[in-house]
């Protein structure tokens, strides 16, 4: 039941006064049961979130950077925490390395209304987390040529990239 | 797609919702009355602002790992006279999520999802295949929270 109750609000909840009650007559059980399950699954993490999902772009928000650092693997984690804490950055993950190409180990997003904002933050960023010297690469992002909300058969994604 | 401009209402809306959404028997009634606004009237909007350019989506973000598929962020070096046709044959797959070009010599940027976990490295190979370019895949080993959220 987890499983249909997913796969039918995958593409959006519907926009009408009782959303679980017209799931759970689609799925076959009751706006109750819809309820609970969807509390439980955020409470678990099976959903990370529900609501909006913004195209960063339309709403003014041009300039994306991925900045990506080699820290130390003993370090990264605590790197990670202060930069994870500034407002501005949107995620912040450890991805491995892939030597001799991708030296880089740790990756954060920022989205900025432009370049010049999102340069000075990423400046901000190396000073709060003392990172002055450490190996780095900002890529700003120049297109966006997909970008879906994917389907539950390929998982509703973070925008990752 | 409706093209409107967004007026304060709207922003508002939509700073709201991004953080959450309420999961009871009336949501669209608490979520219009934290905002001030009427239940009629937020499902009005919404439903305009559903086919804007503003949104992708109004509905879930789930976990994938969580549900036993896999998530990647693949990585190319596509030399620019090939990179509109590389990006299709990489856009025509299903499981790619996302695909961004950025400014670096790897300039092609995208998020690989698959309910099956094996999956992943099938398309990846895949895309090595058609396009004779080497795929870098760098999955996630680590999570550092933040609430995803801009301000409109």
């Amino acid at each position: 039941m987890d499983r249909a109750l997913l796969a039918a609000i995958e593409d959006g909840l519907p926009v009408v006064s009782s959303p679980y009650a017209d799931i759970a007559r689609q799925i076959g059980t009751s706006e109750d049961d819809v309820i609970g399950r969807l509390k439980r699954l955020l409470g678990e993490g099976v959903v990370k979130r529900l609501g909006l999902v913004v195209r960063h772009r339309a709403v003014g928000f041009d300039a994306n950077a991925m900045v990506v650092w080699d820290i130390g693997d003993a370090d990264v984690d605590r790197v990670a925490e202060k930069l994870a804490a500034q407002p501005f950055v949107t995620l912040c993950y450890r991805r491995p390395r892939r030597l001799p190409e991708w030296p880089y180990n740790l990756f954060c997003m920022i989205h900025g209304r432009d370049r010049r904002t999102v340069r000075k933050q990423i400046a901000e960023l190396n000073a709060s987390a003392d990172l002055e010297g450490v190996p780095t690469a900002v890529l700003f992002s120049k297109r966006c040529f997909k970008q879906r909300g994917a389907r539950f058969s390929t998982a509703n994604m973070e925008p990752a990239a | 797609m409706t093209d409107p401009s967004l007026d304060a209402v709207d922003r508002r809306i939509i700073n709201a919702l991004q953080g959450g959404f309420p999961v009871c028997e009336r949501p669209f009634d608490a979520a219009a009355e934290e905002l001030g606004i009427g239940e009629a009237e937020l499902i009005a909007r919404l439903d305009v602002l559903q086919d804007s350019r503003y949104l992708s989506r109004f509905g879930p973000m789930y976990n994938a790992e969580r549900l036993g598929g896999d998530v990647t962020l693949a990585a190319m070096e596509v030399p620019r006279e090939r990179y509109e046709t590389v990006a299709e044959t990489v856009n025509a797959f299903d499981e790619v999520a996302h695909n961004y070009a950025r400014d670096h010599r790897f300039n092609m940027w995208f998020v690989v999802a698959a309910e099956q976990p094996e999956r992943i490295a099938e398309v990846l190979c895949q895309i090595e295949i058609e396009t004779g370019l080497q795929v870098l895949s760098l999955p996630k080993l680590e999570e550092f929270f933040i609430g995803l959220k801009v301000t409109v």
